[in-house]
């Protein structure tokens, strides 16, 4: 009965991934690293060669180690895949990722959460990144039209010398509900960061995000770029903080929301710091209604109001 | 095919179109050559019925429907078309996206073949953005790209050659006369005789009215004579 239900709760589970954009095949290849977790359940967990991930099922969620090994470049991207099929659940996931000294690899996760009515979705992330590591993580979401869910993803990162560290995090499918988004990257000599959110709310959706940027070493650069786009009664507040603490440290911030409606409320703070004569530090944030030539340029090629719109706001959360 | 007649657009009290008629026939390249500030570009913005520019009196006639109260898409769905004097940038639309939405999702040939014609390769330019990262030359030959995309009944093309550098000025005029030979009629715009050449019959513009129309080579020379050596743009009672 046990092992039928996992067999239901993992065809449920590639299917969902499938329809939120995943590619099904790669969670089925031998070839590839993966890890599918639905509530607190482990459903499937390979690695690779130079790819350890350890899980480790708890009351609430799962606790999973992910180590790159020294010099390990991984061919093809590690797919994750995390959800609640049900329309009500809790999923904690602590994670841990060590990417040692020169390793590289990529990372695609989808979180599934198609039915959520009452559903929270937590991630604690504790990453280091080593000297000359490089470290791609792609998260999508793909939610119901329900709105009932919270998703409250926070990292902390450290990227070593030479190190990169670049992150996207996508959720423009269905109804947010709220998101809670806090990266907090630090960056030491020549290591880059560069931490970038989009996300369309709608509905009564509520969303923020802090996205924290320290450069310790001389020579760290980082980016720090939300697109956020806001219809109906949603409402954001981005912060984007970036600290530049060594010489030759260069940070950027650039965040832009997009309001589409009399009833969203939009807020955007950049906080750009320098303690050191030799850092610069820029930032540039608009808010403001969907730009009136782009969407008469679109309408000129014969795309009605509504499309061309719809074009816009595709095209900046891509 | 177009007909305008008597338009006249006032804006916080100032006459920017003073009773302006012209028309373009089918086929026709037709002209208006005008120095900075006559209004050339408001009388684009008026036949493709750009937000805020409303005609305060007079007619827009095109294909005997009277359009002035037809929105953008109406005018475009009807088969007009603007190449923006300076067109918008937009993130994460991609040239190949841009110029297939533009041609209703016409195949990847066509898109190639109009990039081709206006001197961009298409394997440097179909992947990227149509956003800050194009030089304003660049963003312009793509805007007369996607016109010829969409293959329209009558395209305007406001300053076409402004920001275009020397070298590749014989690609928008070849763009042009592609256009045309697709079967568009074309409304030039432009402050340039250079470029008016190419048209059929040419109008000169001042004070948003027409104060001649003629054959390019003689209009031109006119325009040359009169206009860039006038010392009251815009007062054009004086020089008629």
């Amino acid at each position: 009965m046990i092992s039928q239900s996992v067999e239901e709760e993992y065809q449920g589970m590639l299917d969902a991934y499938e329809k939120a954009g995943g590619d099904k095949r790669a969670l089925k290849s031998k070839d590839i690293a993966k890890l599918v977790i639905h509530k607190n359940r482990v459903l499937s967990d390979d690695g690779v060669k130079g790819l350890k991930i350890e899980t480790r099922e708890t009351k609430s969620g799962v606790d999973v180690h992910l180590l790159v090994e020294e010099g390990a470049k991984i061919p093809r991207p590690v797919h994750l895949c995390f959800g609640i099929l049900p329309k009500e659940g809790l999923q904690e996931i602590i994670l841990k990722v060590n990417a040692e000294d020169n390793s590289e690899v990529s990372v695609i996760a989808h979180c599934i959460f198609p039915n959520a009515v009452k559903v929270i979705h937590k991630m604690d992330a504790d990453i280091e990144i080593g000297n000359n590591a490089k470290f791609d993580y792609k998260e999508t979401h793909y939610h119901g039209e329900f709105g009932g869910i919270e998703v409250i993803p926070k990292a902390k990162i450290r990227v070593g010398k030479g190190g990169v560290w670049q992150s996207t995090f996508t959720l423009s499918q269905g109804l947010v509900g709220r998101l809670d988004y806090d990266f907090e990257v630090f960056c030491e000599e020549k290591a880059v960061a560069e931490l970038v959110v989009k996300a369309y709310g709608k509905g009564s959706d509520d969303i923020k995000v802090l996205e924290k940027i320290h450069l310790k070493g001389t020579g760290a650069r980082g980016l720090a770029k939300s697109r956020i786009v806001l219809s109906d009664k949603a409402k954001a507040e981005v912060k984007g903080e970036t600290y530049g603490n060594a010489p030759l440290a260069r940070g950027h911030v650039d965040c832009i929301e997009l309001v589409n409606g009399t009833e969203v409320v939009a807020r955007a703070i950049p906080i750009v710091s320098v303690t050191n004569e030799k850092a610069k530090v820029t930032h540039e944030a608009a808010i403001g209604s969907i730009d009136r030539k782009q969407v008469e340029t679109l309408m000129a090629r014969g795309l009605d109001e509504g499309e061309a719109v719809d074009v816009i706001v595709r095209g900046i959360l891509r | 095919m177009l007909v305008v007649q008597n338009l006249r657009l006032r804006l916080n009290g100032k006459s920017i179109i003073d009773d302006l008629s012209l028309h373009v026939d089918k086929g026709e390249i037709h002209g208006i050559l005008g120095e900075n500030g006559t209004g050339k570009t408001t009388i684009a913005y008026l036949i493709m019925g750009v937000s805020n520019y409303k005609p305060t009196a007079g007619r827009i006639i095109f294909e005997g429907r009277d359009i002035a109260e037809l929105s953008v898409s109406q005018r475009a769905k009807m088969g007009i078309s603007l190449a923006w004097q300076e067109p918008a940038r937009i993130e994460g639309l991609t040239v190949r996206d841009y110029l297939r939405l533009s041609g209703n999702n016409q195949g990847i040939e066509q898109v190639k073949r109009c990039l081709r014609m206006v001197g961009l390769e298409p394997a440097q330019y179909l992947d990227r953005d149509i956003d800050t990262t194009l030089s304003g030359g660049e963003r312009k030959r793509i805007e007369l790209a996607s016109v010829l995309a969409m293959r329209p009944k009558l395209a305007i093309l406001d300053e076409p050659d402004s920001g275009i550098d020397i070298v590749s000025l014989p690609l928008i005029f070849n763009g042009i006369a592609e256009m045309n030979r697709q079967g568009s009629s074309v409304l030039l715009i432009t402050h340039s005789e250079k470029m008016a050449e190419i048209a059929h019959r040419v109008s000169i513009l001042c004070a948003g009215k027409i104060i001649r129309t003629g054959a390019p080579l003689e209009t031109n020379q006119w325009f040359k004579d009169n206009c860039r050596t006038c010392l009251h743009i815009n007062e054009p009672t004086e020089v008629t």
